[in-house]
């Protein structure tokens, strides 16, 4: 496979690590409710189709990047880096 | 020197043509004897031209194989190649350059090809049937590794593989292009053209060391001209062009996502062995923008009751024998056809010399060629009901349309089946292929938007139609790519031969000898059996006869296995389907995978700063990940490792120790923002730390489980550096740059890997004081003035720049000090020299290992990734004030339920009794099952402080039983030892030595 980072361009995958969904989302409140972080921590959708997911460019910039691509043809539809992301800046406000 | 008459030795070399060089004959062996070929030959066409049919034993029945094929899909001339640790075994004949001295001998015959006495498999063949194995083998189990295994390996196997280790060296590499052409042949040259001539950045692969495919076993005219001289023009254009490479001997094996294709280069398989400095095969893993497939196609074997005797081919590659090698493969041949292409081969055999006699054709109206063909008995509406000859075909048996049958003497028979498109590479990536009814083939089925195919490979047949086809596909990536091309193909003159093929899956399906698998001996009533025993899906079928699996993954045998399937299971192909193609097209050798990662090269060795004085000191060392660490420091006259150990403990607890833990992580974390990130990973608090103090730190997963434990020193305001376990560098730092990047992006803060940057020195006993004391430059370590767990950022020796910090891993009073890299070999040398006086000794991992066990401090065994802070007796550093990773999750009743195994510590009652990690704890008297089991022990050493073993382990309830015994059992070392249960930490409880 080849991703396409977005600081460093088109890169081989061998220099990216895979974590997963990009989709939960680390609940703001840290005295949610234990169900909430059971979702975040354990539980992911498997779809056939359109995945946001985390890839570490590792072997290059070190960024976090969430790509999104199709599961069943492995289409890059996308990539961005996740600091970037609306998601992830909103669960800052916890501090 | 060659003297004639070693030429005159080829009895089956044609006197003139070919694409060999007649200059100078070169020497061979196969099964012991010399023959003579030319360069420009391959193993196959050297053998045919000294009159050599007989080449192997089948796989299963041992039956006599000869040459079948011309080229890679060849299933049964298999050989060993070259000799000692350089042996190949299952090198395909037909693919094998011929260099001068080559060495080949056949497989799976003993005592010798000609007589093997395993032949009588072929006799037992009606006990042999499909799925034989399955039925047979079944019981008892134990005889499986030990009788049948063994058994059946000896009868039915391939070649050897060498003993020795590869004595060739291989490498990787990597291209970008445009647009891959996968062939050479008139569609795969015109699509390259037509690329190369638009701008783009073109890569062509050929598997063979000539251009031209099948140009080259047929003659053509293009543009006026032999076909041959074009394709010079063509590959003297391509190779002139600077955006263009030409790889030849190159197998592009696999297709795999986003256009990533790989091959392997056969860089040195035709010379003896590879020049100095040059690499045997080179592995290219290739990314195109757009890739063309012009694989073209495979001729079809016909199935008929003893289709597999040597003198037996494909009417392509008799062809090819006589265009390209000028080798006769037989005198009197018989030309057996369902497709008309199969004329073509009627007239090089008459070209070349040979009698035709007879030409068979199951259809039951003749050809429009015929009319021009040959005067030989002409069989239209016939077919061919068996043949004879022990180790070469002397006789064919055709049965005419009336159904008499003729014997016909012949020492050559060419089949014609049909054409199948070389369509695996575009089903690597899940596309099925389709069965194309017009021309009784399966075609690649729908392709992704930057693989095309073109020729014949897209079941679009005929030399006019490949060079218009490979143009087409050849400007169409081109324009993809927004570019222009102004390649036309080239008009050829001969009209392209239609390819009017019949279906003639199987003259007599059940037939015991009608070969469909040439190379796994697998046949038509094999299939026909395998149906009625219900195996009549595709795949079941595959497994169940093993058609198919062979090396050459049926590239001859899979359509007429399907068809066959069809016809027994009242079926159409397309109804039947297909099974899965996979790659590597070919056998692809592992050492070219692995290129240049092997030995000592297969991982980096991390070297710490102090490596080279350790080695002086005749250090022993030991693999940490990719670290070589120091184990131990033997002295002159210690004869045991453990002797060394203890000395090195003693001395550390008596005097004064010296360690390199270098290869701890560390970690930089800088800015603003860097306390309120460190309080977000690490469960303690962090923000509460002064500047110059260090502290314990402990990070927990989101799950709630601990990942890793280090130190955190607060250099400046803004400034942290983190120490990290060994083994868990890499992760921690991943996981950091996630808690900022994905959820904590607004912190203004820099996270730095500045492990390699420090060498680190461990400094530690009663007299480390004393020994720093000498090295720092005018520093006052008095406790008032830089207490225990404090970090100063100083000078040593006189101006160099260094951090120290108070810290303890082994109990004793303790320094580390941090030095910029390339001064830790100095700073060794000056420790070592001030120290002496001082009873200073090196300690290596495992002095460290025992010196932290008497302390209770965990490390790999204990931070496992399945224990939690209250497992480890940490609960008390969690803070209950702030968020943090992983403090939510610690809620999970089952991290909270009192039964779960903590950490406590053991030591044997009987003293002398050893103690052994992995030893599982059992109540005394209690029977060892599952359902007893209390935990394990997860360290242990011996104790020289001590004078007994102790240990660390995981025991339910464990804080509440100190002081009782239990058993720790280790069935599998016989261990069975009554041990008493203490408090994790055994030495110095209550700390007072460190902060002395």
């Amino acid at each position: 496979m080849r991703l396409p980072c977005p600081h460093c361009g088109e890169r081989g995958n061998e220099e990216f690590v895979y974590l997963g969904s990009a989709d939960p989302v680390r609940p703001a409140d840290p005295n949610a409710p234990l169900q909430a972080w059971i979702d975040y921590v354990f539980l992911r959708d498997n779809p056939a189709g359109s995945n946001r997911e985390l890839w570490h460019h590792t072997y290059g910039c070190r960024s976090w990047i969430v790509v999104t691509r199709d599961t069943r043809t492995h289409e890059i539809l996308g990539a961005a880096p996740a600091r970037s992301l609306p998601s992830s800046a909103s669960s800052t406000a916890s501090k | 020197m060659t003297s004639p008459s070693k030429h005159q030795s080829q009895p089956f070399r044609l006197t003139s043509g070919g694409l060999i060089d007649r200059a100078a004959a070169i020497p061979f062996m196969f099964d012991g004897r010399e023959y003579y070929g030319y360069p420009g030959d391959t193993l196959a066409s050297a053998l045919l031209a000294n009159g050599v049919h007989l080449v192997g034993r089948s796989f299963k029945y041992h039956r006599p194989r000869g040459i079948l094929y011309a080229g890679p899909e060849e299933p049964n001339a298999l050989v060993e190649l070259r000799t000692g640790a350089r042996r190949e075994p299952n090198t395909r004949a037909t693919v094998a350059e011929l260099y001068s001295g080559l060495v080949a001998n056949s497989q799976n015959r003993w005592p010798s090809l000609a007589f093997d006495l395993m032949a009588i498999n072929g006799l037992a063949a009606p006990i042999f049937p499909a799925g034989f194995y399955y039925k047979t083998f079944m019981w008892p189990a134990a005889f499986w590794e030990k009788v049948y295994e063994p058994l059946i390996r000896r009868a039915a196997g391939l070649g050897r593989a060498a003993r020795e280790p590869d004595p060739d060296k291989y490498e990787r590499s990597h291209l970008f292009c445009d647009v891959l052409v996968v062939g050479s042949g008139p569609a795969g040259l015109t699509a390259a053209l037509a690329a190369a001539r638009s701008g783009a950045r073109v890569v062509l692969c050929e598997q063979d060391f000539r251009l031209g495919g099948h140009l080259l076993a047929n003659r053509e005219e293009i543009d006026g001209k032999a076909a041959l001289d074009w394709v010079c023009e063509v590959e003297q254009e391509l190779t002139a062009e600077k955006k263009v490479r030409v790889l030849r001997r190159t197998t592009v094996f696999g297709i795999y996502d986003h256009g990533i294709c790989g091959a392997v280069e056969r860089v040195s398989d035709h010379l003896a062995e590879p020049p100095p400095f040059t690499v045997r095969q080179r592995y290219w893993k290739i990314a195109a923008r757009r890739i063309i497939v012009a694989t073209g196609a495979i001729e079809r074997p016909i199935v008929f009751p003893k289709n597999d005797r040597p003198g037996i081919m494909m009417a392509s590659a008799v062809r090819t024998y006589i265009e390209r090698f000028a080798v006769l493969p037989g005198r009197h041949a018989v030309v057996f056809m369902t497709d008309d292409s199969g004329w073509q081969t009627v007239e090089a055999l008459q070209r070349a010399g040979a009698s035709i006699a007879a030409v068979v054709d199951p259809r039951t109206e003749a050809s429009a060629f015929a009319r021009h063909g040959t005067d030989a008995p002409l069989f239209v509406g016939a077919t061919i009901t068996g043949t004879r000859g022990r180790l070469r075909l002397s006789s064919v048996t055709v049965k005419d349309r009336q159904g008499r049958e003729h014997e016909i003497v012949a020492d050559l028979l060419a089949m014609a089946g049909g054409w199948d498109p070389v369509l695996h590479l575009t089903s690597h990536l899940g596309h099925k292929p389709k069965w194309d009814e017009r021309i009784l083939a399966f075609v690649p089925g729908d392709l992704p938007a930057h693989i095309d195919v073109t020729g014949a490979a897209a079941g679009r047949f005929g030399l006019d139609t490949a060079l218009k086809d490979g143009a087409r596909a050849g400007s169409e990536a081109a324009r993809s790519l927004g570019l222009q091309t102004t390649y036309k193909s080239p008009p050829t003159s001969a009209a392209p031969p239609s390819s009017s093929q019949a279906p003639s899956w199987s003259v007599a399906k059940r037939s015991a000898k009608s070969f469909v698998d040439f190379q796994n001996d697998v046949t038509a009533a094999d299939i026909a059996l395998a149906a009625r025993e219900g195996y009549r899906s595709v795949e079941h079928a595959k497994r169940y006869t093993t058609l198919g699996m062979a090396t050459d993954q049926g590239k001859s045998s899979g359509v007429n296995g399907l068809a066959i399937l069809a016809d027994v299971t009242g079926r159409t192909i397309a109804e039947t389907g297909t099974t899965t193609f996979r790659p590597p097209y070919t056998p692809v050798a592992i050492g070219a995978i692995a290129g240049r990662d092997v030995g000592k090269a297969f991982r980096p060795t991390r070297l710490t700063p102090t490596h080279e004085w350790a080695s002086e000191q005749n250090a022993v060392f030991v693999e940490v990940g990719q670290w070589l660490r120091a184990q131990w420091y033997p002295k002159l006259g210690e004869t045991d490792w453990r002797e060394s150990v203890n000395r090195e403990v003693r001395t550390v607890r008596s005097a004064v120790g010296v360690c390199d833990v270098s290869t701890l992580g560390k970690i930089e974390v800088i800015g603003p923002d860097a306390e309120r990130l460190l309080d977000f990973v690490y469960a303690n608090t962090i923000s509460t730390l002064k500047v110059g103090r260090m502290r314990y730190g402990l990070m927990l997963r989101e799950d709630g489980h601990v990942l890793d434990d280090g130190t955190v020193s607060r250099i400046g305001e803004h400034r942290f550096f983190l120490t990290t376990g060994t083994g868990h560098a890499d992760q921690v730092l991943r996981h950091l740059e996630f808690c900022h990047q994905v959820l904590k992006p607004s912190l203004d803060v820099s996270i730095v890997p500045v492990t390699e940057r420090w060498a680190q020195l461990a400094v530690a006993g009663p007299r480390s004081r004393e020994l720093v004391a000498k090295i720092v430059d005018g520093f006052d370590l008095s406790t008032s003035n830089f207490p225990h767990l404090s970090v100063a950022e100083i000078t040593i020796c006189g101006g160099i720049p260094a951090r120290l910090y108070r810290v303890s891993f082994s109990g004793e009073l303790g320094y580390e000090i941090g030095v910029p890299a390339d001064y830790g070999d100095a700073l060794i040398r000056c420790l070592a020299r001030e120290g002496e006086p001082l009873g200073l000794a090196p300690y290596g991992t495992e002095a460290l290992a025992v010196l932290r066990i008497e302390k209770g401090f965990p490390a790999a065994g204990e931070l496992n990734g399945q224990t939690t802070t209250r497992d480890l007796g940490l609960e008390r550093l969690l803070s209950t004030k702030k968020d943090y990773v992983g403090r939510a999750l610690q809620q999970l009743p089952a991290f909270n339920e009192p039964d779960r195994p903590v950490l406590v510590s053991f030591a044997p009652v009987n003293r002398s009794d050893v103690l052994r990690a992995g030893s599982h704890f059992l109540d005394l008297g209690a029977a060892p099952r599952i359902e007893n089991d209390l935990g394990y022990m997860t360290s242990a050493v011996y104790s020289p402080t001590f004078g007994h073993y102790i240990g660390l382990g995981l025991l339910k309830r464990g804080k509440e039983r100190i002081g009782e015994r239990v058993r720790a059992y280790d069935p599998v070392r016989n261990g069975d030892v009554v041990v008493e249960i203490g408090p994790p930490c055994r030495y110095d409880p209550e700390g007072e030595l460190a902060r002395a």
